[in-house]
């Protein structure tokens, strides 16, 4: 009965796509449509966020609980597994939509939470404290006293292209996707016009890559448009290997088809008939409802051969990364889907014109890719409308770090960075001070206080020493140390440098050796070691300028960003671990000095015998006391005391 | 054991030099490691030198030349994680179980291995054990959580 009934609606939304736009006046067709897209339901659903971020915050827990409250209660509701909506602050999320009523939603609802919100859920009762918001509709009862969810800080400022879909519909039913005008502006597409076109309009769009560099798009793919060969390849690259960025895992958790229709024009208009996706290993669930989406894209007959019946084919193969961030770079990421090191190579030529097993090839970014179903549907000019002059469109950023409200929102370009931090995410959490923001990953830079009023686009990213990067957004608070920050994002770039070439190889390595010699306890007997540091400063500035304009890749390019940006703007903070060697937010362990109250100290030794130094001197039931210069800052003494006696100096 | 990788092997005839990290992976995930055995296997089915495959396996991070622990327990250190002190999580983890990350407990019930970034930086820090993801952890939770996981054992 179900499979029949999947047929039936296979055939029925095939038909509707052959057609184009689906002719809502009749009856049967609108009213399959408002089944689909849910508008018209016949008994509650409950949604529940299931993205990576939703099951860390225990959503399996509550998909448990849910099912167990609907057998003891035995109703008769629908339960599906959503995307993530971004907002990972309140998660895990649960949705209930009642018959002929909005929408709900409701915040933090781990397993335990789950009866008391069904409950107020079911018998309408609009006081429960988890309450998030309801979703607006046009036909649906209002629920009293709700407010709306786009009238949310979190969400009213955001404008939603990529993330249309996330966390609204079920990621892995291509019904909904198509309901809701899915790969309707792909047939069109490759209808109405011809590849070359498809790349004018993307560059009349204005859209620029998302992954980083920001070239624009259409650009980029007129070199392959241009280029004969009796194969051409369409790189997704979903290897998001900035840490602090998870937009790309969103986007293909909650809205999978969003991206395979996005590679199917892209792939059209540079005249590709196969497609990878770069996926990372580390994002098991994507991949997984990556692989079911394409396995009903080609049931649809939506990839493949002869796409309906157009004279188009193609097809997408996902291919695992194995874990090095090196390959966001597009050569290096070639090499790495040719089975080989990950290493990138000297461009000219560029791979658009010799690619992939020698190809021409074109790779983008997820994002830029989620971008083109919308543009082709709404048009160029839509598109150019959004934004500032030179950067077109929206951007997702991810935030995290000291922040309040957490999570993925998607905002038009020209948006402030104080507008991010403070309006749409609420600021610093405990009442702590703002202290700078790092944007772009270990490529980008800082932000500080006084340039928080910039807008975000490429250009004006650059002019402060940052970089838009893939949009990751760490915001700090005064407690973090920005040496320690800059040594993190060295020691990621030294281990992630692939080793081609010597500036990046050795150079990142000898600013590493710099940072921590900054931020470690002076060894007394090593003259050099004291020399390298007060050098530390001059020296990082000069090496980090040579890696700059000597290395291969991009990677090695950018790589003295965070050092550099931290340097200008924090060389107060240098200067006083070098020459005070003092860490004022007590992060560089070694820097610290404890101190033992002799008041409260009983002489138990247990200090003593922790201490993996035998730094502590003292005998039993005698004041203890610790050597300074053999100290190694590690607290374990202070672990070990039971009466509070040692604290930080 | 060689029966699984033969199996993969096999399932993948003529395959060609592309296909190489894509059957690492999959005899990474049937047999927890790559075993010399395995390497050299794959190797003369390819037809490719096994320093050039060790090239390859040991550029990437996933790879793994020893067995995993029974809980193999991956720490983020992510921007967002750091910022919010998975440092002193990732030293706890190595003080409870006297193993560094990349290292197996003598055990064998755990297993450390320190991963870029999971991408749940909502949640930092981020602890992922056998695919289970402990949001928010701290020095103490974690404790908790190991000391549940070995009662388990017991």
């Amino acid at each position: 009965m179900e499979t029949a009934n999947k047929t039936e609606m296979k055939e029925f939304l095939i038909d509707q796509l052959l057609t184009g736009t689906p002719d809502m006046a009749d009856p049967f067709v609108s009213s399959k449509f408002a089944e689909l897209r849910r508008d018209d339901i016949a008994k509650p659903v409950i949604y529940i966020g299931t993205g990576t971020c939703g099951l860390g915050a225990g959503a399996e827990a509550t998909y448990l609980k849910t099912q167990r409250y609907i057998e003891d209660h035995q109703l008769d509701v629908d339960v599906i597994k959503v995307g993530c909506i971004g907002f990972c602050a309140a998660e895990p999320l649960v949705d209930v939509q009642l018959p002929g009523k909005n929408r709900i939603s409701f915040k933090n609802v781990t397993g335990d939470k789950v009866n008391d919100v069904l409950e107020s859920a079911f018998t309408l009762d609009s006081n429960n404290e988890h309450i998030l918001g309801q979703f607006r509709s046009e036909k649906l009862d209002v629920w009293e006293n709700v407010p709306f969810i786009d009238e949310h800080p979190f969400f009213a400022p955001q404008k939603r292209i990529v993330l249309k879909n996330c966390g609204l519909v079920n990621p892995i039913n291509i019904e909904e996707y198509v309901a809701r005008g899915g790969y309707n502006s792909f047939l069109e597409t490759i209808k109405k016009y011809s590849s070359f076109e498809v790349c004018d309009m993307i560059e009349k769009s204005g859209l620029r890559g998302r992954g980083g560099g920001g070239f624009p798009t259409g650009k980029k793919w007129k070199f392959a448009n241009g280029t004969e060969a009796d194969q051409k390849y369409l790189i997704c690259n979903a290897d998001e290997g900035d840490p602090g960025a998870f937009m790309d895992r969103a986007v293909i958790e909650g809205d999978p088809h969003r991206l395979i229709e996005g590679m199917a024009i892209a792939a059209f208009g540079i005249g590709a008939t196969k497609g990878y996706v770069y996926i990372r290993a580390e994002y098991p669930l994507a991949i997984e409802r990556l692989k079911i989406a394409l396995t009903q894209a080609r049931e649809y007959g939506l990839l493949g051969k002869n796409i309906f019946d157009s004279g188009f084919d193609f097809d997408i193969i996902i291919k695992m990364g194995a874990g090095a961030f090196v390959c966001g770079e597009e050569t290096a990421l070639i090499h790495s889907i040719e089975g080989k090191r990950g290493m990138p190579r000297p461009r000219p030529p560029f791979p658009a014109v010799n690619g992939l097993f020698g190809k021409p090839t074109i790779i983008n970014n997820v994002e830029t890719l989620s971008n083109l179903p919308e543009i082709m549907a709404r048009g160029e000019a839509w598109f150019a409308s959004i934004g500032t002059e030179k950067s077109k469109g929206t951007k997702v950023f991810a935030l995290s770090g000291n922040i309040t409200l957490t999570g993925l929102v998607e905002i038009p370009m020209g948006t402030t960075v104080r507008e991010i931090i403070f309006d749409i995410a609420g600021g610093i959490p405990n009442n702590k001070k703002f202290k700078s923001v790092q944007i772009g990953g270990p490529s980008g830079g800082c932000i500080t206080e006084e340039n928080l009023d910039i807008q975000v686009d490429y250009e004006s990213l650059i002019s402060v020493g940052a970089m838009m990067g893939s949009g990751g957004l760490v915001v700090m608070d005064e407690n973090t140390c920005m040496v320690d920050v800059a040594k993190f994002f060295m020691d990621f770039i030294q281990r992630e440098s692939c080793g081609k070439c010597i500036p990046c190889r050795e150079g990142t390595r000898r600013m590493l050796e710099i940072l921590e010699s900054i931020t470690s306890k002076p060894n007394k007997n090593n003259e050099k070691e004291a020399l390298q540091r007060f050098k530390g400063i001059v020296q990082l500035e000069k090496l980090g300028k040579v890696i700059k304009e000597t290395s291969l890749c991009g990677l090695g390019q950018t790589a003295p960003n965070p050092v550099l940006s931290t340097l200008k703007w924090f060389r107060d903070e240098y200067e006083s671990h070098i020459y005070e060697r003092k860490c004022d937010p007590n992060v560089c362990t070694e820097l610290r000095t404890y101190k033992i109250d002799i008041d409260l100290c009983t002489g138990c030794m247990a200090c003593v015998r922790k201490c993996p130094v035998n730094a502590i001197v003292g005998a039993r039931k005698t004041h203890h006391f610790i050597v300074e210069d053999l100290c190694i800052g590690c607290g374990s003494c202070v672990d070990a005391c039971k009466f509070d006696a040692i604290s930080i100096s | 054991m060689k029966h699984g990788i033969a199996e993969i092997l096999e399932a993948r005839g003529g395959a060609k030099r592309d296909s190489l990290i894509p059957i690492l992976q999959e005899i990474q995930e049937s047999e927890g490691f790559l075993s010399q055995e395995a390497v050299s296997e794959v190797g003369s089915r390819l037809g490719i030198p096994t320093s050039k495959i060790y090239g390859v396996a040991t550029f990437y991070n996933q790879f793994r030349f020893e067995p995993k622990g029974k809980y193999h327990i991956q720490v983020c250190r992510g921007t967002a994680c750091h910022v919010l002190g998975s440092a002193t999580v990732l030293d706890k983890l190595e003080k409870i179980l006297r193993a560094k990350a990349g290292q197996t407990t003598r055990d064998g019930l755990f297993s450390i291995e320190v991963v870029a970034c999971i991408g749940a930086c909502g949640l930092a820090p981020v602890v992922n054990i056998n695919g289970n993801f402990y949001a928010k952890v701290t020095e103490q939770s974690l404790t908790e959580i190991i000391e549940n996981l070995k009662n388990k054992e017991v």
